[in-house]
């Protein structure tokens, strides 16, 4: 754990009381259990909301605490630990940081309050296919009288059924896969020609595909400058990984927690199982990568709040050893749990089944791998 | 890293930095690795005049009480010495194990005679001390040690082997465990330093893999030790060795996380990129080794930012850190798998043994790679590094219920 200031300590146990007696991992099961097209609950949301969740990285002047992204990871650990389904990470992250870095004045005032309140969702639409490679950008946007025409179709968009508001990046000029050419539009929820389809994941969290068959925006919806859109692009990104990573660690740790506990409970030949060497060791190597994976997280927070040039590379860092330690501890809670474990009852299939979600959202470990790579020069 | 202090330290830091370049030679900046390989330091005379420049001071022991020639510094002032040797490339010449493990712990348990005659000289680097712990029966199970000392009246009597002592062959003195009572295991061992010049004892290099011959076979024939030589009660050196051995592994860690990047020797990218070559784009062009290199370089990563993290979380009031426990089993595995990666990367040229044909990083490579198996065994395995994490840490049962390590 990071060394923290007095306000981050009383953030993160005031975040630790609310999702330990609010919104416990039995809270996203009933919310799973429902059905419900949002994924989430819209009631707990407004709390989290009320205590100032979703305005942490937002500055004063727009309605928010300006806190920083070190705090806002402290209460995502937090959430992730209960697996508490919410647009905080889509909205109050990572649209929040694209408004913030990269919007008006005008826009800010629009949209920043609102983000900061809860009233509205916004989220990021950027990859258009199976895996994240938010480069090769197809959909296209094209100059009409005083805005722009929009069309084609993004995947995967967190809480893309919920959303008010699209951070979409788009393609004024070049090919896919080029640097040079992407743009980042603004648009609403209601637009005329936007179409959403809901989809049903594995980890039940809400995500929608977005078709756009001839979006109409005015030229007060561009963030930032037209074909100039990668380099705010790759900062948003690179916040709303950290702030992944840092939910995904806090999910790992419960994750090890609860395996660590039954380890100690549940007894065959006679002794509980956390006396065998084997479980032990395998215990021991997830403590050693947790702690391992806990460093490179909150590096890449803290680079982000002090605005560190090697930024992207300890988010590619975070987001890459984050996956790894997720995936090996998801994996061992089920065999570790046995039988128990493949039932539908116990939460070890809900970790593991967000732990992959979680893996391949803003680009798995072979993306991050090679990046890390890329910007180290070889 | 935020500066802590105020005034006081902003003093001690012109202090410190001005006595460091009127006294560190500028021929050995940047090459205190490279001095102490194996074996005696080099006979380099400006080596020497530094040895005995931070003797002196005492700031080569900078927390030690001044009373026993250390420095008497806070942890906040030689945190400020630290700074201003590396900005200087100046490095500690005192060092061992007299500095890394016995010191600290004679400083705990030793009587005040014991601590007047043994802790100057080490402050010097007079005297080198080795330690007489391991057996060829007692290894990881570090208890069942067999080597017997008896009373005589006048003098302990001791006599067996002991095995692993790094550097006995150039040492003046061992800390040794011995048994002084064969019907209880733990409680029936004591701790005492023998003079490596007294009658009876015998030291034989072991020659390792790697064909260097840091460690030795220690041999105790009929040796006797005066009485004021047992340190702490009788029968009470599990104790202080328990004690001993977490400031070695303390020190393990530690120095392996304060080079961070630099630690582990040759960067495998650069490597790769020589000896493998790079694709239009720049890329390593075998694209499966650089992903194993990027994978290795993020635990790297990994493992200085938990060093670093560790000792912030020490200094601050939250008291010593858990992820102090994860550093030995990390830094190991991070250091056996950059030789290994190199040895890969650098093919036929990384197993050369001596002689024409190779470089004197290729020559390096090889014997890292050898010697580096050892970072896994000696200073409690791994596999003891995972039963002190499963145990002290995730509190779970004890395997070997009647041993206690």
């Amino acid at each position: 754990m990071a060394v923290l200031t007095e306000e981050q300590s009383m953030l993160r146990d005031a975040a630790r009381t609310w999702t330990q007696e609010k919104s416990p991992v039995s809270a996203f099961r009933k919310v799973r259990d429902s059905g419900a097209e949002l994924g989430y609950d819209p009631a707990a949301f407004a709390e989290m909301a009320e205590m100032g969740w979703t305005g942490v990285i937002i500055p004063e002047a727009y309605g928010g605490s300006d806190f920083g992204y070190l705090s806002l990871g402290l209460i995502l650990e937090e959430t992730g630990r209960t697996l508490t389904a919410s647009p905080l990470l889509s909205s109050a992250l990572a649209a929040a940081s694209a408004i913030i870095l990269g919007g008006s004045d005008a826009q800010k005032e629009a949209w920043l309050p609102k983000i900061a309140s809860g009233e509205l969702v916004a989220t990021l639409a950027v990859d258009e296919g199976a895996h994240h490679a938010p480069e090769k950008v197809a959909l296209h946007a094209a100059r009409s009288g005083a805005g722009y025409t929009l069309g084609g179709a993004k995947t995967f968009v967190l809480e893309g059924g919920a959303a008010g508001l699209f951070v979409v990046s788009a393609r004024t000029s070049g090919k896919p896969g080029d640097k040079e050419g992407i743009t980042l539009f603004l648009v609403p929820g209601d637009a005329k020609g936007l179409i959403r389809k809901p989809l049903k994941l594995a980890d039940s969290r809400g995500a929608a595909n977005l078709t756009f068959e001839q979006v109409q925006v005015g030229a007060d919806a561009v963030l930032g400058e037209e074909g100039k859109g990668w380099e705010l692009l790759e900062k948003t990104l690179d916040r709303a990984r950290a702030g992944l990573a840092a939910e995904m660690l806090g999910a790992a740790l419960q994750a090890f927690e609860t395996t660590l506990d039954y380890l100690k409970v549940r007894v065959q030949f006679g002794q509980v199982i956390g006396s065998f060497q084997a479980l032990q060791h395998r215990a021991a190597k997830m403590f050693t990568d947790l702690e391992l994976a806990r460093s490179c997280v909150e590096a890449a927070l803290t680079a982000i709040d002090n605005d560190s040039p090697d930024t992207p590379e300890l988010v590619s860092l975070a987001k890459a050893k984050m996956g790894d330690t997720l995936h090996q501890v998801s994996n061992e809670m089920v065999q570790m749990h046995g039988g128990i474990g493949m039932t539908d009852a116990h939460d070890a299939g809900l970790y593991l089944k967000r732990a992959r979600a979680a893996e391949a959202t803003f680009g798995g470990q072979s993306y991050h791998r090679d990046r890390y790579a890329r910007l180290n020069g070889y | 890293m935020a500066d802590f202090g105020g005034a006081d330290l902003d003093a001690f830091r012109n202090e410190a930095r001005s006595w460091l370049e009127a006294n560190f030679p500028p021929s050995l900046k940047g090459r205190g690795g490279m001095m102490y390989q194996e074996g005696l330091p080099p006979d380099d005379a400006d080596l020497k005049t530094w040895t005995r420049a931070m003797g002196e001071t005492g700031w080569g022991t900078p927390t030690w009480p001044k009373a026993y020639g250390g420095g008497g510094l806070s942890s906040a002032e030689a945190r400020v010495l630290q700074q201003e040797m590396g900005r200087l490339g100046a490095w500690n010449p005192i060092g061992g194990m007299g500095v890394m493990m016995f010191g600290p712990t004679l400083l705990e348990y030793g009587t005040e005679e014991q601590k007047q005659r043994h802790i100057p000289p080490i402050t010097r680097s007079e005297i080198r001390w080795c330690q007489g712990f391991s057996e060829p029966g007692a290894g990881s199970d570090l208890a069942s040690l067999q080597t017997k000392c008896e009373d005589k009246g006048d003098h302990w009597l001791i006599n067996g082997q002991k095995i692993w002592t790094s550097g006995a062959q150039w040492a003046d003195w061992c800390f040794c465990l011995v048994r002084t009572d064969t019907s209880r295991k733990h409680e029936g061992i004591s701790f005492i330093l023998i003079d490596m010049k007294t009658p009876g004892v015998e030291t034989r290099p072991i020659r390792l893999i790697s064909g260097h011959s840091p460690f030795c076979e220690t041999f105790f024939t009929d040796v006797k030790v005066p009485k004021e030589n047992l340190v702490g009660p009788l029968n009470g050196g599990w104790t202080i060795a328990k004690r001993l051995l977490q400031h070695e592994r303390n020190s393990l860690a530690g120095g392996a996380g304060s080079g961070a990047r630099g630690l582990f020797g040759a960067s495998p990218s650069q490597a790769a990129k020589t000896y493998v070559g790079v694709d239009e784009q720049g890329r390593i062009a075998d694209p499966e080794l650089r992903a194993r290199i990027a994978a290795h370089d993020i635990e790297a990563r990994a493992f200085a930012l938990t060093a670093m993290r560790s000792m912030a979380e020490s200094r601050s009031n939250q008291g010593p850190s858990a992820a102090t426990s994860i550093m030995k089993n990390a830094g190991s595995a991070v250091g056996q798998q950059r030789a290994e990666l190199l040895l890969e990367i650098m093919g036929h040229q990384g197993l050369g043994w001596e002689g024409d044909g190779f470089t004197p990083e290729e020559l390096t490579a090889v014997r890292t790679w050898l010697g580096g198996k050892a970072t896994t065994i000696y200073g409690g395995s791994y596999e003891i590094q995972s039963n002190i994490i499963s145990k002290r840490i995730l509190g779970l049962p004890d395997p070997l219920s009647n041993a206690s390590n």
